[in-house]
Order: structure tokens, then sequence, then C-alpha cells
């Protein structure tokens, strides 16, 4: 009657950071002990790999198709289309469909993530892209610059903050949705927060408090990156 | 290389018996096919009240991160040393998983469709007052200027010329925000919050079921984005002679 009582007692942020950083007693697990340090940073780290992962293969599809179309500025139907479509995809019905589908593991996984990460990206690099002042880009075009200096020199450096802009929402959505890989078989914070009978109601409290520093952390890393990588000339004045 | 489930007794076990236990025979639902037709058509009607649950989610988180965005998007209109704090206040809120949001509610909230609509309603908070304020921005000082002179009061100005000709932006928020919402919120059942998620973490290796419910969140997602895009267009008149 105790231990019924102990193991549904409610979480509590005490109870969670001491499962963060000790390892605890499970009821389930026949004495092999949960969480601590150690097993906290390898989910922490899977959940990453996952989330980069997708990440890269997202903008390796979207960002150079993006691009073109923006430059060419041809194909905005199709990207204005893809971007909206792309915030309407259900995250679980993705995850589980192409679990199904296609079976578990970390590429299948890898696949249906970036298939969230393609659509904020793609639309985002076409508007950055394409917004920029056409007579700044004949004015770079009458410099004697060819097409791929454009590019690189001219219209990315302006879309720098809506290029941005899509990688961060790319992000949010991939690693959002990692919390949910166990459900395809694969490791990821989302073990604690789906996984209250072996890890009690601090080890769900713990791997939420985690998920959120993680995606929080990804946010100021990229968000650091943009600044870094804005032209001087085009940092704002006032934000 | 999973082989489809067989039903224990599938007809006579006799000589047919391997005839039987080929797809041809079992019930669709048993094999690995893509979509059942008429397994959908026979349970189509269990879809119903997760699917009044999920629009009753949406709707009332949307309205709710609404109500809050907008009011905290006038207050920073008027007091612009708010702006930078807010902008980032609900960035964070923005940025934390709606997943890890409800586990972080729970010992607070406890489990409930209470729970899933706080998580839901602080994630649109951020677009929707990131439009709001950029829209009231964007009005010209020219017209306030007009407006002022014509003796409109501050209040006056900020509900007869601002807020309507912010309207674009407004709708647009409002609009990424419920699209994304419908999306989300089929995480809502791991908040004890019911929804389209419910029949989609029940029948998970299920592709039919998984294509339904998916499909019907998807649809309802495209339903809300197309109902105010015509909102848009009916309160933003002047847009329609200007855009294509």
């Amino acid at each position: 009657m105790i231990a019924t009582f102990l193991s549904l007692a409610p979480a509590s942020i005490g109870g969670a950071l001491e499962f963060i950083f000790t390892p605890q007693d499970s009821s389930v697990t026949g004495g092999k002990q949960v969480g601590g340090f150690d097993e906290v940073l390898e989910l922490t780290l899977s959940q990453l790999e996952l989330t980069l992962l997708a990440l890269g293969l997202s903008l390796l599809v979207a960002l150079p198709l993006g691009l073109y179309l923006g430059h060419r500025g041809s194909g905005e139907l199709f990207a204005v289309v893809i971007g909206n479509v792309g915030r309407a995809i259900p995250e679980l019905a993705l995850i589980a469909f192409m679990a199904a589908a296609i079976g578990v593991g970390v590429l299948n996984l890898t696949i249906a993530l970036a298939v969230l990460g393609i659509p904020p990206i793609l639309a985002n690099a076409f508007v950055g892209i394409h917004q920029v002042d056409r007579a700044t880009v004949d004015a770079a075009r009458g410099m004697g610059m060819t097409e791929f200096e454009i590019l690189r020199k001219v219209e990315i450096p302006l879309a720098i903050p809506t290029l941005f802009a899509g990688l961060r929402g790319a992000t949010i959505a991939i690693v959002a949705t990692a919390t949910i890989a166990p459900l395809a078989g694969v490791e990821s914070l989302g073990d604690f927060i789906l996984g209250e009978n072996v890890y009690g109601s601090n080890g769900v409290l713990a791997g939420a408090i985690v998920v959120a520093l993680l995606a929080l952390t990804l946010e100021f890393a990229f968000a650091g990156l943009q600044r870094l990588l804005t032209s001087p000339g085009l940092k704002p004045r006032t934000t | 290389m999973s082989s489809p489930v067989t039903p224990a007794a599938v007809g006579e076990v006799g000589e047919g018996f391997l005839k039987e236990r080929s797809s041809d025979t079992l019930p669709c639902q048993a094999t690995d096919a893509l979509f059942c037709w008429d397994w959908a058509k026979e349970n189509i009607d269990r879809y119903g009240t997760p699917t009044v649950q999920h629009l009753e989610l949406v709707v009332i988180s949307v309205a709710l991160g609404f109500a809050v965005a907008f009011a905290l998007a006038l207050l920073a209109h008027r007091r612009r040393w708010l702006q930078p704090p807010l902008l980032a206040a609900t960035g964070v809120l923005y940025t934390i998983p709606s997943i890890a949001f409800f586990f972080l509610l729970l010992p607070v909230t406890g489990r409930g469709r209470d729970t899933a609509i706080i998580a839901l309603s602080a994630y649109t908070l951020q677009i929707i007052y990131r439009n709001t304020v950029i829209g009231l921005a964007n009005v010209p000082g020219s017209v306030r200027e007009a407006a002022r002179g014509m003796g409109l009061t501050e209040r006056q100005i900020l509900w007869k010329v601002e807020v309507p000709l912010a309207r674009p932006e407004i709708f647009a928020g409002l609009q990424i925000a419920t699209v994304s919402t419908v999306a989300i919120a089929t995480l809502a059942v791991f908040a004890g919050g019911g929804g389209l998620g419910t029949p989609i973490k029940a029948g998970i290796d299920f592709k039919t079921n998984i294509i339904i419910a998916g499909g019907i969140a998807i649809l309802m997602a495209i339903a809300f984005g197309l109902a105010l895009l015509a909102a848009q267009r009916f309160w933003t008149p002047w847009r329609r002679a200007e855009t294509t």
C-alpha cells in the first residue's frame, strides 16, 4: 500500500533535479537503477544527434532549391504552398505512419523529421532571396558579378534574417518531434517522458525539463550564429 | 521483415489452410496493406469524438492565445520599452516543445485538457503577438497624423485606424498559429487532453488508422487556413483590389 502510494507520488522539481544528477531506484527494472547524469547525458546527446542529422538532411534538400527558386524568382506558388502545407503536417501521425510504413530505426526517423524541417527552410529561403530589392541585384549585375556571386555576396547576406527564421523554425519543429522518437524505436529524451512506469513521475518531469533546455540552447545557439553571420553593415541598431 | 499478423482462426483449418492465411482471404486489417477501405467504411464513426475534441482544443487554445497575445501587443504598442522583454518571453514559450510543456505543467495542473490548452495557447502567443506588433507598427505615421488632425482621440485612433489597418498581419499570424495548433494538438493525447492523437496512439502500427486520423487533422488545418484566408479577404476590402 505504501509502495503504491510512493510510486504515484506527484513529481516535484527537487525530485526531478535529483533524478537528473543521481541514479534512482525503479520499481520495474529489477534493481537496476535509472536516471542519473550519465543516462540523461546519453539520451540528450542521442536526441541532439537525431536533431542535427535531420536538420542537415532538410538543409541539404531545401536550401539549394529555395535559394535557386528565389534567385530565379520562379516557383513562388510551389514554395509558398510547401511552406503552408508543411505547417499542417501532424507530427504524431507523420512519425507513426513512417514507422508503420517503412519501419523503425534511426534512418527512417531522420527522414520523417527532415520532412518537418524542409517546408520552413524552403519557404523562407525563397521569400528571403526573392524579397531582396531587384534594384540592388541589378546594380550588382551591372558591376559585373556573376549570378552565383550575386547570390553569395548580395542576396544571401541580405536574406540572413529570413533564412535563419526558417532554420530556427525547422530546428524547433525537429527537436520537439525528436522527443517522440521512442515511438519509432529510437532512443531520445522521450524515453523519460513517455516511460513513467520505468522512470517514475520525477523522471518524466526531468525529461521535460531537459528537452525544454535543449530546445532553448539550440535556439540561442542559432540566434548567436545568426548574429555572427550578419554582415556588420546590416546589424540592426534597435531590435 | 515483420510478417502480417494472422488471426487465430480464419475459416476452416484444412487443405485450404495455406491459402486461407494468404493476404487474399485475410481481412485487410490483418495484412500489411496501406489502406483498408472496408475497415475505414465500417469504423469511420469512431473518429467522431476525437475530431470534435480536437476541434475544441484548437478553438479554445487559439482563442485564449489570441486574447492574451493581442492584449500584450496593444500594451507593447503603447509602451515601447515592453517590446523586447515580451518578444523574448513569448519566444521562450514558443521554443519549448509542446510535449515537454505538457509534462512541465503536470505537477501544477495535472493531467487533462486544461494542461493541453495552456501549452497549446502558450505556443501561439509569439506568432500572434509579433504579427500584431508588426501590423500596428506598419501603419504609416501620416495616417495616424491625419486621424489626429480629424480630432480622433488616441483610443479612437487605435481602434478605428491602427487595428483595422493592421488586420492583414493580424490575420496572417492567426492563420499560422491556428494551422500549427491543429497539427501540434495531435500530441495533446500525451497530456491526457484527447483529440486526434488518441486513435493514433491507440493503433500506432495500423496504417489505415493513422492515415484516417492524420488525414482528418490535415483537412482540419487546411479548412481553418482557408476559412481564415476568407475572413482576411472579407475584413481587408482595400486589399482585394491590389492582391493577385
